[in-house]
């Protein structure tokens, strides 16, 4: 971790607006298909590329999983939306105008709580959505393929996004963070999003400002695009924080603009100035008729809503007995929930045992392998087996790790690599004792120092009789059957 | 085709029929559908060299269906997209585009079976009331070949009125429709807003554009709207309501039908023989027991402002795709991005396109919005709302079409305001989304006059059955100009 700190003196204000990219098969007002990867332009219909004469339809799915979104945070749903015209050129904006949403926002409101640190340091803070809009994409200019000329790839303009814009209620690049994982993890939850960052399906803009300690008055803000990823969002922002300080406290001044993140670089770039912006000549597009939703509409929608992130930890603290700290590790996304909540569906599944072994082997696992937990080589089902041979004393944590090991390299069943590799532990008494007698037997001046009081040397015993095991004997029997014969006879 | 083969009358019955004859003698076999694309296709060879009414002739297919038009050729206005035919708008931008897809409105005629011959020129991007913005060559009033045909739509009325088609489709902006089809001396409808799927007709300005029919009679016109109106789910403005038969309301009664005559519409701006001619269509509607009465319209000055606040704004927008990147025309080596932009659009467009994108774009900009924008269209629901009052004291409105009969070619080229005041009676209409009609109500100075008629929303059906009901008592729509006739065997009097 960086060792980041605020200048003394000064205070951060940070506002996001994030773009996610709605989960809908086609595009926002057109037929075309949204899926990521195709050939260039292969996905872009004549509605998409903009040619003469074609006009807008709008998916209704998209004005769905937008609802969904302003319920998921306590927001009023528009019951009267509409969409304008954002005009600009640009090569990979074929229509030379954006359709979105200024004036009226499908959601108005909203909030979300976020908790930064851990343990006693754990801090709940609540972030202010001031508005989320629908909207269409653009394209993508490819720059770099071709010589002395730039590629336009039309697949993704059209695809439906919702830019949710926070009020500037953080205070620092670890709340930012907070707040954009929190957002991140909603949206998936509500399955309206891939958080796809690296194919850019979300995408975070910050507006930083500074200000003296306990001034009310904001500072000059500058507006930070391209970083499409948490860890360059913290990054992002520090150096943003860094830059505005160095020069308010030399005398100079932050000048409005909006800068690019490098992470090659680790710093922000100008871009443009205020001056430098466009006027968009907003007006009311004439090709779409306002978006009208009736509370009846709003409240099958309300119903929809799946569990979400808060209510799932919160549950599992009450249910299972689980620190604040996992659970809040185990909902943060909706794909490790369902592998954990998968894990724990057995009966009489340990769901404590089952928290440390995804929040420990699995994400080390995944780590190490650099996989989304969606794409672990142990699947939930054949954890939840191997956990049922660990809380039954079949296998100790240790030969558990083994048999984990060999699930994600080889896969099999549990049963038949405990079988193969001749791990099961012994529990059985009369095996366990006839070890530790011999143990004993052969190591009479040990055992001689430790009945003359050298406890530590308890342990040596535990080693000697594993080691004669093999490691597989139940650690636990061990230890009973050496107390009683050594202590007790 | 011989006139040997030709139904009774030879050329000059044939193309003086109406669509209900022709189809008549269609399925009767008297003629094919090859021999009548072929007549027409022959008169366009002779006569067309003249009015440059088309901007592009289409080989004819066999008809696509077997519906209401069956066989009956016609032209487009070279604004609806139909797959593999050159689209231009009338501009220099799209000279060279082929529409790789149809318009909602093409594909219905098609279907339909009609048999398109053409696509007629136009003012650039329908922007214009002369047809000389064209980037194609101005067209030639068929009357009278020194005189403006009218515009936008001036390719599709010329055509209709020298018969070289049956019918022609156009598009009303802001008189698009009307004010050619005026000039021309032939039937023209806009429909409601709504009515006609806008899906692949380029937009001018989106919320007043409306596709329409030009053709000789209301009868025609009824025929052809029928089978272009209707809902679209690909044009979200499209309108759910039901379409009525329109031929089968055409016989209908107008006793006891009051129509509203704007009393502010008769005024100074008037040229005085349209007003006559004018009234005197009234009075036609009068002796078959329609009943007459004053209205108010005011406020026929802001309207005009309004509306050349708003459809330039939509414009300056809806033509930002025009930008050289993916399809059109693009400038010669441009040396970056911004040259691109600028003479790609500085080259491509002619000058009325780029006055209305300045001024729409002005009327956008940061700063001027509400001065010029909002006002303009709380100005817009002024003009809707005094249409409402009228028409709770009328059922139809009838009055001119245009301040003056056609003008000269060139007379209003160094004045763009003056070119705008043709409109006046037109805008008001578009404003509202109202449905209007041009009929031809006589001449002046050999140059025809249209009687205007305007409805509620959705009451084609009525404003159809006026106009047919005029029609059974005057026979304007019946003349023809004499360039038609000349290659006709059976020449009659225009």
């Amino acid at each position: 971790m960086s060792q980041f700190a605020i200048p003394s003196g000064w205070e951060v204000v940070i506002g996001l607006e994030i773009h996610a990219q709605l989960a809908t098969r086609s595009k926002i007002f057109s037929g075309a298909s949204t899926a990521f990867g195709a050939e260039p332009n292969a996905q872009a219909c004549a509605v998409d590329l903009g040619l003469p004469g074609v006009l807008p339809v709008l998916n209704e799915g998209a004005v769905r999983m937008a609802s969904l979104f302003g319920l998921a945070i306590d927001a009023e749903i528009s019951h009267v939306s509409s969409f304008d015209r954002k005009n600009y050129f640009y090569p990979d904006l074929p229509k030379g105008y954006q359709t979105t949403q200024l004036a009226r926002p499908i959601v108005v409101g909203g909030h979300v709580t976020i908790t930064t640190g851990e343990g006693k340091k754990a801090r709940e803070h609540t972030i202010r959505v001031t508005r989320a809009h629908l909207e269409e994409d653009a394209g993508k200019s490819l720059h770099e393929d071709f010589h002395g000329m730039t590629g336009i790839d039309l697949n993704r303009a059209g695809t439906p996004l919702i830019e949710i814009v926070s009020e500037p209620d953080m205070r620092s690049p670890e709340q930012a963070v907070a707040y954009a994982r929190k957002i991140h993890s909603i949206v998936q939850y509500l399955g309206i999003c891939d958080g796809n960052m690296q194919e850019g399906s979300f995408r975070v803009d910050a507006n930083v400002s500074m200000r003296p300690e306990g001034d009310e008055a904001f500072g000059t803000r500058t507006e930070i695009k391209n970083v499409n990823s948490f860890r360059f969002l913290q990054r992002a922002i520090e150096f943003e924080i860094e830059r505005q300080v160095d020069l308010l406290e030399t005398g100079g001044e932050v000048v409005q603009a909006t800068r690019l993140y490098d992470p090659d670089r680790d710093e922000t770039r100008l871009m443009r100035t205020k001056e430098e912006a466009d006027d968009y000549r907003y007006f009311p597009c004439p090709d779409l008729l306002p978006v009208e939703l009736d509370e009846a509409t709003i409240e099958s929608w309300r119903a929809e809503l799946p569990e979400l992130p808060d209510a799932k930890a919160d549950r599992y603290q009450s249910e299972y007995g689980l620190s604040s700290y996992d659970a809040g590790v185990l909902t943060a996304s909706r794909a490790t929930a369902e592998y954990f909540e998968a894990v724990i569906a057995r009966d009489g599944a340990d769901a404590k045992l089952a928290a440390n072994w995804v929040m420990g082997e699995v994400a080390a696992l995944l780590n190490r392998l650099e996989l989304e937990i969606g794409e672990c080589p142990v699947q939930a089902e054949k954890l939840a087996d191997l956990l049922e041979r660990v809380s039954d004393g079949t296998l100790s944590n240790k030969l558990g790790r083994e048999v984990f090991e060999a699930l994600a390299e080889e896969g099999g069943s549990v049963d038949a690599i405990i079988e193969a590799r001749g791990l099961k532990q012994i529990s059985d008494t009369g095996a366990i004792e006839a070890m530790v007698d011999e143990v004993i037997a052969a190591n009479p001046g040990q055992v001689e120092a430790y009945r003359g009081g050298k406890d530590k040397l308890f342990g040596f015993f535990v080693g000697q009789v594993m080691k004669a095991a093999k490691g597989k004997a139940n650690p636990k029997a061990v230890n009973e059957v050496l107390k009683r014969r050594l202590d007790g006879e | 085709m011989s006139t040997s083969d030709s139904p009774q009358g030879g050329d000059a019955a044939l193309i003086n029929a109406s669509i209900t004859q022709l189809k008549g003698w269609l399925s009767a076999g008297e003629l094919s559908a090859a021999d009548l694309a072929g007549a027409f296709t022959q008169r366009i060879d002779t006569i067309d060299s003249e009015l440059n009414s088309l901007i592009s002739l289409v080989a004819p297919a066999e008809p696509g269906g077997d519906g209401a038009l069956a066989g009956i050729p016609y032209v487009h206005k070279d604004i609806f997209c139909a797959r593999g035919t050159r689209t231009t708008c009338g501009s220099r931008m799209l000279a060279d585009w082929v529409a790789p897809y149809d318009a909602t409105v093409h594909q219905r005629l098609t279907e339909s079976g009609a048999v398109l011959l053409g696509k007629a020129n136009m003012d650039e991007f329908a922007m214009g009331s002369s047809n000389e913005n064209s980037h194609f060559g101005a067209v030639a009033n068929p009357w009278d070949t020194s005189a403006v045909p009218g515009g936008s739509s001036g390719g599709s009325a010329a055509a209709v009125a020298a018969r070289l088609a049956p019918f022609a489709t156009g598009t009303d902006t802001g008189g698009s429709i009307r004010q050619p089809a005026a000039f021309c001396g032939v039937t023209g409808i806009k429909p409601t807003y709504g009515r006609v799927s806008r899906y692949g007709m380029i937009a001018y300005a989106s919320s007043f554009d409306q596709g329409g029919v030009i053709a000789k009679s209301a009868e025609d016109c009824a025929l052809v709207l029928g089978e272009m109106a209707g809902f679209d789910a690909r044009d979200s403005t499209s309108s759910d309501e039901a379409v009525p038969d329109y031929v089968a309301a055409l016989d209908g009664s107008i006793a006891g039908l009051r129509v509203g005559i704007p009393r502010q519409w008769f005024s100074d701006a008037l040229d005085p023989a349209v007003g006559d001619a004018v009234t005197a269509a009234i009075d036609e509607l009068r002796a078959a027991g329609a009943e007459a009465v004053e209205i108010d319209l005011p406020d026929a000055d802001i309207a005009l402002a309004a509306y050349y606040l708003l459809a330039p704004a939509e414009a300056s927008s809806n033509l930002s795709r025009f930008d050289g990147v993916r399809f059109g025309y693009r400038c010669e080596d441009p040396m970056d991005l911004q040259d691109l932009y600028e003479r790609t659009r500085s080259e491509g467009f002619g000058s009325e396109v780029k006055r209305r994108i300045l001024v729409g774009t002005y009327a956008l900009s940061a700063g001027y919005y509400d001065a010029f924008y909002r006002r303009a269209q709380k100005a817009r629901r002024l003009v809707t709302e005094h249409f409402q009052r009228a028409f709770e004291q009328c059922d139809v409105i009838a009055g001119p079409v245009t301040p003056t009969p056609a003008f000269d070619r060139g007379a209003h080229s160094d004045d763009p305001a003056k070119m705008y005041l043709e409109d006046i009676f037109t805008i008001p209409v578009n404003l509202a989304g109202l449905p209007g009609m041009s009929v031809p109500a006589g001449f002046v100075a050999g140059r025809p006059v249209g009687l205007q008629l305007i409805g509620r929303h959705f009451n084609e059906a009525r404003l159809l059955n006026v106009a047919h009901q005029y029609q059974q008592c005057v026979d304007w729509h019946q003349r023809m100009p004499s360039i038609a006739a000349a290659s006709a065997h059976d020449n009659r009097e225009g």
